[in-house]
């Protein structure tokens, strides 16, 4: 960690559900990232594109602590989640700090990731039942409740293996939000759908923004989606924001060469 | 020439029959040993602690590059001279365990590994603990991967308890030994030892593939 001192929590007027202070990661000697600031304000949708190996995954991975990070701090909720506060410095978190700082954020992988040895209905009832410690009626109440909601109340016996990617990918955002995170990161979720069924996930998602109190930060190649939902856009360059702005402005009216040549070239392809 | 003779195969057959019993029990109790001591070897092996991950994967090796029947002497006339004085059944099932713990180790190992990163990565981000990430989520799906390899060692210690009879446990071999020195006839043991490790292994693999189908049917693997 440099020098630069990181504040214990934030403590500002309107505390950022998340903020990425000075971020940095390496893998070895390459630079994924490269001391990112970016600070996302409750209950907003921000949808962050570039091209691939440009961060953006790592954004989302290392926010769901599947990836350490280098340098700088990510805060969730105002609290430290990459770090722990011990004798009025920030050290590096451990395992039960980042669980107890982990349960704001839930996330939904472009391969979905469902137990396959668990139906619907257990996938989504696994992780409330074991780690928020709800009796199993409650969490079937709870987890029903979901499945109904992403529209699968009669594939809720299914195992994955007898689900369309559409309809698992659905599962998995149910389960995703059977925890009740305040965060929710998208992962590319289309990226790995047949055409005919990303409407559905879409919708789904479409549905989550304007029926929850959710913050999303969203990885995606759906430009036409990005445009519609997003309050704003992040376009990521060689591991750094090298534009960002309203939907509009970004897709409209983009300053950076980068983004308009990226722009140009996923429209082109479309 | 020998003449097969019938008549002393059934006033033979009810003490190979008996033995045969004490066959099963040490395969039993050796299998129990090792898929419990096995599992311990495999999960060792993925701590962080570098120094236990290095001892358990040299002793696992050490283990699977001696022969079995070298570790059975081992333990039951070295062991003594260091104060260890154990009966032949306790050494035999003790170095059979070890023995095929560490290959079951390494079968554990490659069903553990065969299990998706995404898994583990889910289990991450739905905050399951360690303990419930392996035995809830990554263990079931670990277990259809390594069945077959499980099932192996369980006829190969079958097939391996005539070893017992070096160090005087009274299984199937023992016992087809010394009805062959007391009558002078081998043929007759010997082949009826044949048939019954035959009679035993046979079903117990077509079993173990009924087994295997079962436990993805059960855990919803079936395509």
């Amino acid at each position: 960690m440099s020098d630069q001192s990181y504040p214990l929590e934030l403590t500002d007027s309107d505390i950022p559900m998340v903020r990425f202070a000075n971020v940095t990661k390496n893998y070895g000697p390459l630079t994924v990232l490269d001391s990112l600031d970016l600070d996302i304000a409750p209950h907003e949708m921000v949808s962050i594109i570039g091209p691939s190996g440009s961060g953006k995954t790592t954004v989302l991975r290392m926010l769901m602590t599947l990836e350490t990070i280098n340098d700088g701090v990510i805060y969730v909720d105002g609290q430290p989640l990459t770090h722990m506060p011990r004798n009025g410095k920030l050290v590096p978190a451990d395992e039960s700090h980042m669980r107890k700082q982990r349960m704001n954020v839930g996330m939904v992988f472009q391969h979905f990731n469902l137990f396959p040895h668990m139906t619907a209905l257990e996938n989504c009832m696994e992780a409330p039942v074991q780690v928020l410690g709800l009796s199993k009626a409650e969490a079937r109440e709870r987890s029903v409740e979901l499945l109904k909601m992403v529209g699968l109340e009669d594939k809720m016996g299914q195992h994955p293996a007898r689900l369309s990617g559409g309809q698992q990918q659905r599962v998995a955002i149910a389960r995703a939000l059977a925890m009740r995170p305040k965060v929710m990161l998208l992962d590319e979720v289309t990226s790995a759908l047949d055409p005919e069924v990303i409407g559905e996930v879409l919708n789904v998602i479409r549905y989550l923004n304007s029926e929850y109190q959710l913050t999303m930060l969203m990885v995606t190649h759906q430009m036409g989606f990005a445009k519609e939902i997003s309050d704003r856009v992040c376009f990521f360059y060689a591991g750094k924001i090298a534009e960002q702005g309203s939907p509009e402005k970004l897709f409209g009216d983009p300053q950076n060469e980068r983004t308009k040549q990226f722009l140009h070239a996923v429209l082109e392809a479309t | 020439m020998f003449h097969w003779r019938w008549d002393f195969v059934w006033q033979i057959l009810p003490d190979l029959l008996r033995a045969t019993e004490n066959t099963l029990l040490a395969s039993v109790i050796g299998y129990a040993i090792a898929l419990v001591l096995g599992l311990v070897f495999a999960l060792a092996q993925r701590t962080p602690w570098q120094g236990l991950t290095w001892a358990v994967r040299e002793a696992v090796e050490f283990i699977r590059s001696t022969p079995l029947v070298l570790q059975i002497f081992f333990v039951f006339y070295v062991f003594p001279q260091f104060g260890i004085r154990l009966s032949p059944w306790i050494s035999g099932m003790m170095a059979i365990g070890l023995h095929y713990a560490s290959y079951l180790s390494e079968v554990y190992r490659a069903g553990l590994d065969g299990v998706p990163r995404g898994q583990w990565e889910a289990c991450r981000a739905l905050n399951l603990s360690t303990g419930r990430t392996y035995f809830r989520i990554i263990i079931p799906q670990a277990l259809p991967i390594a069945l077959p390899g499980m099932g192996n060692y369980l006829v190969g210690i079958f097939k391996d308890t005539p070893m017992l009879s070096v160090i005087g446990v009274a299984e199937l071999m023992h016992t087809a030994n010394a009805i062959g020195s007391e009558y002078y006839r081998y043929l007759e043991p010997y082949t009826m030892v044949g048939l019954i490790f035959l009679a035993i292994s046979l079903p117990t693999a077509a079993g173990l593939r009924w087994l295997e189908a079962a436990v993805r049917r059960a855990l919803g693997m079936t395509k």
